[in-house]
Parts: C-alpha cells; structure tokens; sequence
C-alpha cells in the first residue's frame, strides 16, 4: 500500500506482504458467508484498521465494517482478528501476522451478520438497558458534589472503563449457546452502578444479577478478559459482582 | 416512513445529549437521531478534563474563567457568552456529579481538578487548577453518563440514521429527512423544534484527532441552503498528536507537569510563553512547535516532531491519572512514557467556528440578528462564540454542558409555544435526487482519492500557517476536487448498509467545510488566534475585530460571499478589553 501509506513508528520499518483473508457475506446475494483474500503491502506498525481502510478504499468498495473514532475509545470496530476478539484500530499488523502470512478477519460471533464484519448490535444494548444503567438517586443532592473519597472512587475504576464494544459478550462461549444471557458487559455495567457509593439502587441490581440471566451463568472462561481492550478484569469484575449477589451488599 | 416528535436533536454526543435531556426535562417528546451507535460519539475521546471555577484545590473565580476564555479567544469571543458560560459551568459540573458522573477526587472526597493551558489565577498571574477530571477518560465518562441518563429519561434513539436534509420554509425548520443506513430507506421526522450538535469536521486535514466519522454534515447542509456558517477560518490545531497518526494526546499530560523538549533536549517554550511555559495556549504552543521543527530541532526520521517528556513524573501520575495516554503510547509507538520520550506533532482537533447562534442555541441567518425559527445548534457544530479566535483546553466539554443545555431548554420551550408547521408535499425530493445522483452516477473518480487529495492540500496549504498565495492556490483546489467530485463512482449497488455510498456522500460535505473555510481565511488579513498568516503577521483590531460570516453564492458554484458579524466587547456585568495576548 505504497500509494497511501502513513507510517506509524518515527522510525520507518520496511513493508510487509500480508494476505487479509476476511469472511464476507451479504445477505441480498449471498447464500452464506464466504472467504475472500486481499494481498496487501503494509507497515508492521499499521493497525488492522488501516488495512481493512486500504481495501474498502482502492481494492473492493463494498467491503462493510464500523469504524469511527480509530484509536479504540468508541468502539465501533470490535472483530474477529486472528482468531481472538480485538478493536480493528487498536491492534497493529506486527502483533497478529507476520511477513508474507495470513491475516484471518471475521465478524463477532453470537450477533446476527448484517453484512460482511458488520453484526446487529441491538440485541447487546438490550442487554446493557436490562441492568438499569443508570445512576439513582433520589435524595435531594446537596448545592456542592456529593462527597466520596479516592479509595471508594478507585472501586469502580476498572468497569467505568467499558466502552461498550461488545469484545467480551461476544467471545463468551455462555453468550454463543444461550443468548438470554446478559452477558459479561452487562455485568461490568452492573459493577459501575453496585460499587458506586453513591448509588441507592443496589439491590435491585443485585436481582437483576441473580436472575437466571445474570452473573451466575458465568463459568469463568476468562475469554471476557482476554478479549478486553481495555484491560478490564472482567472475570475478576464478575465474580466480584457474584460475591455482592451472594451477600446482598457491595 | 414518517416520525413526528416535539423536538428532534442531530447528534449524541456530549452537546446532543444533553440537549436531549433537557428538551424531555421541558415536556416535549423527543428524537435522537444517530449517525452512529450512541457512546461512540467523539466526546468519548475527550480526555482532560471539564474547566469551571469550583476552587477545589486552590482559590478560583468565574471572573478568571472569564478572562482567561476571552483571552484564549485573542478577543474574537462573544463576552456575553463568556460570561453566561463561565457562571453556568460551575452548577453544570455539579449536576454531571449528581448524575452520577465517576470523576476523580481530592484527599476530601471532592471533584479533582489539574492545571490546563490558558487557565489561571487572578487575570493571568499563575496557572490554576480549574480542569475537573475523570483521569484522562473525562469525555468517555461524560458520554457515557449523558446516555445514562436519556435511558433513564426514555429518549427516543434513531441509531445509523444519516440526516440528508433540512426542511426550512418561510424561516422556519419544520423538520429533517433522513437516509436509515440498515435499509437504505428515506426517512421524514416532521418537529416543532430540530437542535443540531453533530460535532466537527477535522477529517478534511491529513493529520487529525478526529474520528473518521467527522465530516461536517450538518454545517454543509446548512451552508448549501445560503445560510451562513461563522469564523470558519478558525481551526485548532492541538499541539500533541501521537506522531503520524495525530492521536490526541492530552494536555492534562502538560497539565500533571509534563515538558515539550526539541532534539536538543530544550524545554523551548521558555522561550516562547515565559510565565506559563508548557501551560500556554494550544495556538501559541502548536506554532512554537512547528517553529522549532521549522528551524531544525525536530526529533524522528523526518525531523517533524518533538518530544513530550513525562519521566520525570511518578510512575502511579503516569499510570494513574494519565492512564488513557499511556495505553496509546504503548499501543502505537512502542513507547512508555514512564521512561521513553514520546514523540508529538500538531493535530488538527477543533474547530471554532460552525453555524452562527445566540446564546439560547438559536441558529442565525446573518450578522444582524436574524434566525430561522425552531432551529438550534449547539457543541463543536456551533458557533456561538464562545472559543473566539482559540478555544482553551476543557473549554469544549464545558461548551457541550452549558450550551446544550441552552437549546434543549429553548427547543423545548419554543415547542410548548408553537403548533407544527406544515411540512412541504415532498420533502424528501432533494435527497432522493442526491443519493440516486450518487448511486447511479457511472464516473471514473474515486471518492477515496478525492478525499486523500483534499486532506492533503488543507494540511499544506490551510494549515498551521497561512499566508494568501498558498491560500488562493487552495481555492482552485477545492474548485477543481468539486469538479471531480461530480464524476465520483459508486460500485456498490445495495440498499442495506451501503457504506461506499454514505462516504461518497460525506466528501460532499467536506469540500462544502474546506471550501468555506478557506475563503475565510483568505479573506481575513490578519493574525489572530489560531489564524496565523505569515504574510500578515499581527493583530488588526482596528479592521478585524469582528465575525466572519461565510455564505454559499447560490449562483456561482465554488463562490463564497464574505459578510461579518460584530463581536460582543461586554458581558452581562464584566467587560475585557482586548490587550496584547501575552503569557
């Protein structure tokens, strides 16, 4: 990709031959999903999303994924990179394959293809509406902020963090059988609410969690964790939300 | 399909939020209508903080905030909004807590705040700690809270929705019409009120902090109906992107202590802001930056960068509160800003400029107070002004807070007020005709190129530093990327999610922005704020201290009509009059 290249590193590294092999399907023609190769010349230093972008430009314009803000804080372009979920902006080239290799894109899995990498997401914000994701508090608020010190704070830190993109849910072996299941973003969510000091909601929270679609169908995988782009501990999140449940306080 | 609601909001982001949250708080029933997934809206890579008087960690005064705004701006800010947006900033921040917001906190358990460029103590003596901050997620924690909230308030969500029109007759807005990306299908949404907060359009430079999905499609609409857009020459370029690639890298890493450093090794905004150093604006450190890489003390295989240097910081400052940041410095350089220099270049990040509004969000129709009715704008889409010539760092998100609120409150206000109006027998004629235009047009240019070539000539010609030969060349430019444009193919022939079809689409806004854009710079001789000409190279006051008002010549395709608007020199109680811009 010579003719558009931006390099990342200030350092230049010699370019790369690498086949993109991504599964594409259009429903309107396609009877299933089926595999195309694109033989593109990169930078090691390139994210999988400058690739996807090189294709879709110059190589096959109707080539259809998501993709917004390009440094993984909206994400939009959560796939199947190399077997593993990961934010196709967030990850380069030389983590995933090497010289003259085969890169393997596919869509998330356990959400409907709409078309080529591009899935239906509504039945994942359904899931994130079921935990009620949004803070209560009724009590009058005082003229200032209401106080919470750094520590309890810090207690949310990590499932603050969650950007949505879905990476967890859907590398959750649990999610791909039984849909019904909130799945591990929605956990993370119910995290952000149950440890909030300042949140009176808990309770019901925790209902929601202990129903038959919420924490206790986790089965410790840790594929939530190791499909976060964000490093949350998601596994370590789940169980702290399932040790809450168990005792009925955060 | 057909929609009716009270008020429509464009845009769920940070200012279309929270629009739409006071619109529902006013009674009216209300749409939000998407491009995008809501939380992936570019709010979210907001990183620093939120700038309001709280005085959490040192003495602080609205009236600071004020000056401090103002003169960020080089005085080109409306002190009216200024002043309004320093007071209501303080309340808003407190009710983005009440809301539930997670920021970070004081040893007391109150809302942490850092130093930010520009902002200080006492009409300029000292930096102050006014930056209230959720580590450097604080637009991510912003984004998502607003969504919160409209969940919790029922808003109604029309995600993957690309507005194509607007439906202003007898100067009102009776509505919009909409392409749903899933389908293909026209949509009508008929309103009493429509508020616009569709965010920027940094995609038209090379190198940017924003997101591929910032095209200025809102501020094109609008222009191409005759209206104007205002300042337009006004673009930030914030100092440290993420070399090459332009990743916003936040200043709040200034803000902590961080330190520009040149090959030398100099801290050289010594040399070019004495008092504040590294804590100036982001126009006076971007242009000191590009002097040093200029002159030779560039860092990097190509010389056009410099350094940030954070190694001095503890590691738990680094990892902590700046956490974000060094996550993508990791990711894309290879670099650990705990022991690593990281390498920074200017990015182009916010535009100051965009449709012209009073201070309740009220969209203007030129630069003696007219308006069109039951229309609103608000957030980085909008010019209010309240950035000037050069918005402060923080100075968005409170931006999005304080005057999306406004609209929202005044949409809803106006809808309670007001029967709908009717709307035209077809109005979604035009659309249609743009959209099969595109789909069928059977040209040999490739919307992709076009828009390569475009970034690249904004970078090189509109840039950091202007001057009128390089400017003029740019118009013909555009002229000539127009042109193209016309012929531009589109291979892909389905209805559902046809995404060569909706970027085709979005080039066309991009020229209508860069076009606007560059004609106002050209016609402003002069240097102020971010608006550097070298071939005019001070602050004219006695000619240009006023708005620029940017119209689309209906008659004559690529003409721009140059009109001017005053700038408000007072406040409601406070008046700065414009001095020196020293720091």
């Amino acid at each position: 990709m010579a003719e558009q290249h931006i390099p990342l590193d200030t350092h230049t590294t010699p370019p790369m031959r690498v086949n993109v092999k991504i599964l594409r399907f259009n429903p309107e023609t396609d009877k299933k999903p089926h595999w195309e190769t694109y033989p593109v010349e990169a930078q090691a230093s390139d994210r999988v999303l400058d690739v996807l972008n090189y294709v879709k430009w110059y190589v096959e314009p109707t080539l259809t994924f998501r993709r917004s803000c390009g440094h993984g804080i909206c994400g939009s372009d959560a796939m199947m990179i190399a077997g593993r979920n990961r934010l196709a902006c967030k990850v380069l080239l030389r983590d995933v394959v090497k010289d003259g290799g085969t890169l393997t894109v596919e869509p998330i899995r356990g959400l409907k293809v709409e078309k080529d990498l591009l899935v239906d997401m509504d039945p994942f914000f359904d899931s994130y509406r079921a935990i009620m994701p949004y803070f209560i508090n009724e009590s009058p608020p005082p003229a200032g902020e209401r106080l919470q010190s750094p520590e309890l704070a810090e207690r949310m830190a990590h499932s603050s963090n969650c950007i949505l993109c879905a990476c967890c849910t859907t590398s959750c072996p649990i999610f791909w059988v039984n849909g019904a299941y909130l799945g591990p973003a929605a956990i993370v969510q119910a995290h952000r609410f149950i440890f909030d000091s300042r949140d009176e909601a808990t309770h019901q929270r925790l209902n929601i969690m202990n129903q038959n679609t919420g924490v206790w169908r986790c089965r410790t995988a840790y594929n939530c964790t190791e499909a976060c782009p964000r490093d949350i501990p998601i596994t370590t999140i789940i169980e702290e939300v399932k040790r809450a449940v168990m005792y009925q306080q955060a | 399909m057909h929609h009716r609601f009270d008020v429509l909001v464009v845009g769920a982001g940070g200012a279309g939020l929270m629009a739409a949250l006071y619109a529902a708080k006013g009674g009216a029933s209300v749409a939000c209508i998407t491009k995008l997934y809501p939380t992936r809206s570019h709010t979210g890579a907001a990183q620093g903080g939120i700038g309001a008087a709280l005085g959490n960690v040192q003495e602080d005064h609205w009236e600071w905030h004020m000056f401090d705004t103002i003169k960020g701006g080089d005085y080109l800010t409306d002190q009216d909004a200024a002043e309004v947006f320093a007071k209501d900033i303080i309340d808003a921040v407190y009710e983005l807590e009440h809301m539930g917001l997670p920021f970070s906190r004081t040893p007391e358990g109150k809302i942490a705040q850092r130093k930010f460029g520009g902002h200080t103590r006492d009409f300029g003596k000292a930096a102050v700690e006014r930056s209230c901050y959720a580590q450097d997620r604080t637009g991510h924690m912003i984004l998502q809270t607003l969504y919160q909230q409209n969940v919790k308030e029922g808003t109604n969500f029309y995600n993957e929705f690309h507005v194509t029109d607007l439906i202003i007759e007898e100067g009102r807005c009776r509505g919009l019409v909409a392409h749903h990306y899933a389908t293909g299908e026209i949509h009508t949404f008929h309103a009493k009120a429509v508020v616009l907060a569709a965010g920027g359009y940094g995609r038209i430079f090379k190198i940017t902090s924003n997101a591929l999905t910032l095209t200025g499609d809102l501020m094109s609409i609008y222009y191409r109906k005759g209206l104007p857009l205002e300042d337009m020459e006004f673009y930030q370029f914030h100092p440290t992107g993420l070399a090459k690639l332009g990743i916003l890298v936040t200043e709040g890493i200034r803000g902590e202590g961080g330190i520009l450093r040149n090959a030398d090794g100099e801290r050289f905004m010594e040399r070019y802001a004495p008092t504040i150093k590294d804590l100036a604006p982001r126009d006076i450190v971007s242009r000191s930056i590009i002097t040093e890489i200029r002159e030779g003390r560039g860092v990097g295989a190509d010389k056009d960068a410099v350094h940030i240097d954070l190694t001095h910081l503890p590691r738990e400052v680094i990892e902590g509160k700046l956490a974000e940041i060094t996550d993508l410095a990791r990711t894309y350089l290879g670099q650990d800003p705990v022991k690593d220099l990281v390498a920074i270049q200017p990015t182009a990040h916010y535009a100051m400029g965009g449709i012209p509004t009073d201070i309740n969000g009220l969209c203007l129709t030129d630069g003696a107070g007219g308006s069109v009715e039951g229309l609103y704008a608000a957030g980085e889409q909008a010019c209010v002004s309240l950035h000037g010539a050069n918005r402060l760092g923080t100075n968005s998100l409170g931006d999005l807070i304080v005057f999306g609120r406004r609209a929202g409150t005044a949409a809803a206000q106006y809808a309670r007020q007001v029967e709908y109006a009717d709307m035209p027998a077809d109005p979604e004629r035009e659309s249609v005709a743009t959209l099969e235009a595109l789909r069928s047009a059977s040209g040999k240019e490739n919307a992709a190129v076009i828009r390569r070539e475009l970034q690249e000539s904004m970078m090189n010609n509109v840039g950091i530093f202007r001057n009128g030969p390089d400017m003029a060349r740019q118009v013909e430019i555009i002229r000539d990327l127009q042109d193209r444009y016309r012929h531009v193919s589109v291979s892909d022939p389905s209805r559902r999610y046809n995404s060569e079809l909706i970027e085709a689409m979005e080039l066309g806004f991009m020229l209508d922005c860069a076009e606007a854009m560059t004609a106002s710079a050209l016609n402003r001789t002069e240097s102020r704020g971010a608006h550097d000409r070298e071939d005019y190279h001070e602050r004219d006051d006695a000619n240009w201290l006023k708005h620029t008002m940017a119209y689309k010549n209906l008659n004559k395709p690529g003409d721009v009509l140059i009109g001017y608007k005053d700038v408000a020199l007072r406040g409601y109680t406070h008046a700065f009059e414009p001095k020196a811009r020293v720091y």
